[in-house]
Parts: structure tokens; sequence; C-alpha cells
């Protein structure tokens, strides 16, 4: 009687699924699709790492429940590698060495994707301020910021300015 | 963390979402943001039977002035909404500074500012900002609809003034009728922790005369507390430093603070008296 059909459009792939509403978000991406990117950490929609785009927006899955989704598109860090190549946001964590045990990582990723596909050019305080959100316990932060700051200069076309 | 079971309705028109509490009663509880609400029935602290979740109801993300002047804010216009606003400009300033400091960025996509006032948690920063500017809940019901002050609406800690089978469908700030000063100051220990201490000023001159003015505290008592003292004698004055000292000391008087890990009862008092201070100074002489 509980349970209920959704179609959730998940990094670019209709999915269709029966569960429970009271199935968080985070838990059907981790457990029932397996996509484990997509880190639990406070559980108390404080720190972050749950963080995916639904319709282009960050969102804390652990906070949100699956039925919610019905209908709309979430991308996750998994969804982020197009045919093996790292997206400039991988590649800027993997440039600048943005994480340390790499628990925060998805969720800042998704946090800052969400941030450059709003404002390809933010300034660091920008930066700071799209991230304030995400808590990191390793590396306090500096090199998350410059990853990020990367994967925009990387991601502007060539010819706009602070290409490095 | 799984909440208990419950049963979950998402209604596609208001009236769906009215007959559904009418029936329901008590035992439903709506949904909108959800940034309190399932982080509640996670811990389970609330166990609804049924979860009535209006997102999908048009027409409720709205934040607009009317042809009044009055600005009204729909159910489903999220605090991001707010701070990114466009409508809030130079008349609406306690509202443009308190959006970007609720929560943080991620749970402002998602939370509302209706959704806050409902929770009526003495931590919520809304509750303070629509207490310093005289705002009103709307609410209907099958029955009909009333307007409720929001010095009414909220009747205690995690309790509000909505009777069973009502959705507020908005909240409602009235026009400013002279020059608008505001402020909403926040002290937390962290990006997306609850307030240390918060203050809401609103406060209206003209000709450089107070005409009318709102102060209301967050995270200083069991309830946000709208310091009715520290309002009323800065009304009439010239906003010069003597009675806004006073107007300080009157907060400060008027917070009923308690020492926790946050801070002491002490330090908190001083907090809001501070606060009252810098925000009604505030361009304050720096020093050359």
């Amino acid at each position: 009687m509980f349970k209920r059909q959704v179609t959730i459009t998940v990094n670019g792939e209709a999915r269709a699924v029966e569960l429970e509403p009271r199935v968080l978000l985070a838990h059907l991406l981790r457990e029932g699709l397996g996509l484990t990117g997509t880190h639990i950490g406070c559980d108390t929609t404080s720190c972050g790492a749950c963080t995916v785009l639904v319709d282009g927006s960050a969102v804390k899955s652990c906070t949100m429940l699956a039925v919610q989704a019905d209908g709309h598109e979430v991308r996750t860090v998994e969804g982020l590698t197009r045919a093996s190549e790292l997206h400039p946001v991988q590649e800027g964590f993997q440039e600048e060495h943005g994480l340390q045990c790499g628990f925060c990582t998805p969720g800042m990723m998704m946090s800052a994707l969400a941030l450059l596909e709003r404002n390809p050019e933010p300034t660091e305080e920008e930066v700071r301020w799209a991230l304030s959100g995400n808590l990191c316990r390793c590396t306090g932060y500096q090199n998350i910021v410059k990853a990020v700051l990367w994967a925009a200069a990387k991601l502007r076309p060539a010819g706009t300015g602070g290409v490095r | 963390m799984y909440p208990a079971r419950f049963r979950y309705e998402a209604p596609r028109s208001l009236d769906e979402a009215l007959a559904l509490l009418a029936e329901h009663g008590d035992e439903a509880k709506v949904l909108a943001g959800g940034q309190s609400l399932i982080p509640m029935v996670k811990l389970r602290f609330a166990s609804p039977e049924l979860l009535v979740d209006i997102n999908n109801v048009p027409g409720l993300g709205y934040h607009r002035e009317a042809a009044s002047g009055v600005l009204e804010i729909g159910a489903l216009c999220r605090h991001v909404d707010l701070e990114f606003s466009d409508v809030l400009g130079d008349l609406r300033p306690t509202m443009a500074a308190a959006a970007p400091l609720i929560a943080d960025p991620i749970v402002r996509n998602r939370g509302t500012l209706v959704g806050s006032l409902c929770h009526a948690d003495p931590q919520g920063d809304w509750a303070s900002v629509m207490l310093a500017l005289d705002g009103e809940v709307v609410a209907v019901s099958a029955a009909g609809r009333r307007v409720i002050p929001v010095t009414e609406f909220v009747t205690g800690p995690f309790q509000n003034a909505l009777r069973p089978g009502e959705l507020a469908v908005e909240a409602r700030v009235p026009v400013p009728r002279g020059v608008p000063l505001g402020r909403y100051l926040k002290l937390e220990r962290r990006v997306g922790d609850f307030a240390t201490v918060g203050v809401a000023v609103a406060v209206e001159t003209s000709d450089g005369t107070v005409t009318r003015a709102g102060i209301a505290l967050t995270g200083v008592g069991a309830n946000n507390i709208k310091a009715v003292d520290a309002e009323r004698v800065l009304v009439g004055s010239t906003l010069d430093r003597a009675t806004i000292a006073e107007s300080a000391r009157l907060a400060a008087e008027a917070a009923k603070p308690r020492t926790d890990h946050r801070g002491s009862e002490a330090y908190k008092r001083h907090v809001v008296r501070t606060f009252v201070e810098r925000a009604l100074h505030p361009r304050p002489a720096v020093a050359a």
C-alpha cells in the first residue's frame, strides 16, 4: 500500500523505480541505483556531502524524498565523467589537490558545478560563498577553492580571458 | 536514518491540497521545502500519518509587490529567490539582509520563508524579520481564508496558529511609509548553524524622524521576541546616539537567553545590545 512508482532521470537516463515515500533521495541513489559516489555524511542536513543537482539546483539528497524527484532530472558525481574523460571540475580537484580523504569531494564538486553553470566567472569570494554549505574536515578549503577557480578558467572558451 | 512510514500525496492544485488537509486534519503535515520537516521525520521528532507535498501546486512560488505596495511571498518562494531578488530592492532592507544568512546555500535552494514561519523554530530567522516588519500570514482552508499577524501566528516553540485543515499560502509585508532603514545581523558559529543571536531591525523615517520601528530577536528565548519597549523609544526620535543606546539597552533587557554551548546568557545579551546599536548606526564613523 505504501509503494509508489516514480520515474527519475538520473545522469541523463530515465530510471523507473518502485519505492516507499519515506526513502530519501540519497538512499535511492546509493542503495537503489548503486550510485555510491553520493556520500551520506552527517545525515542531518549540515555537511553537504550528499549534494546532488535536481533540475540544475544543488540539493542535499538526504533532505529530499526520492518520490519528490519524480519527473525531475537528477545529476550525481558519476554523471560528471563523459567517455572516461574527467570533467573540468574533477580535473581541477586533481590539478590543485582539492581533496585529502575525499569524503566531501562529490558534494563539493556538485556545488561547484551548480555555481559554474550559473556564474561561469566567479570571484574567489563567490566560490567560498557557494561552497559554504559543504563541510570539509581535512583541507582547510584553500585548495578546494583553487580547484573550482581552475575549473572555471578551463571551462571558459579560449580567448575570453583567465587562461592559465 | 529512515523516517517512520507515512502516506504521501502530491496534489496538483490548491483545491486538491485543501481537500486532503480537510479530510485528514491533524494527521496531515504539509511538505514545502522540507528543510526542517524532513530532518524532523528522520529523527522521528515528528511522525505524521500523511505528508501533503505542495511542491506540485502551481502558482505558489512567487514573491511580488502587489498594486497596494504590500509584498506578497508565496508558500513555495524559496530563500534563494529572496537572496537574488530584484523585488526586495531598497524598500525591504531587513529582508534583503536576512535572505543570504538563512541556513546555507544548499538549504536555501529548497527551504521556504512561509515554511520557516510555520515551523516556528525559536531560532528561525524569518520569524524575527517578520515580527520587526509587522508581517502577516494568509491561511486558506476549504472553509475560507483569514489573515493572521505574525505576532499571533507563532504561538510557541514549534507551534503556530494554523487550525487543522488550514494551509499557509502566503506571507505579507506591509508597505513602508517612510524611508526604510533595516538590517538583520546574525552571529553564528559557522554557516548553517542556528543563530547564537540574531537581531532584526526595521525602521522607517520621515524627514529624519522615526515614524515606525520594529526590533525582533532570534535565538534568545523560547520564541522569537518582539522587543516592543526598544521599538517604542525610537519612534519620534531622530536616531540620536542616546536614543539608540537606550533602545539597545531595552532590547537586551527583553532578551531571555540561556547559557548553552553557543554562549553564556550575559554574552548573548551583550550581542543583542551591540547588534541593535550597529544596525541603527549603519555607517559608523571610522577613525582616519
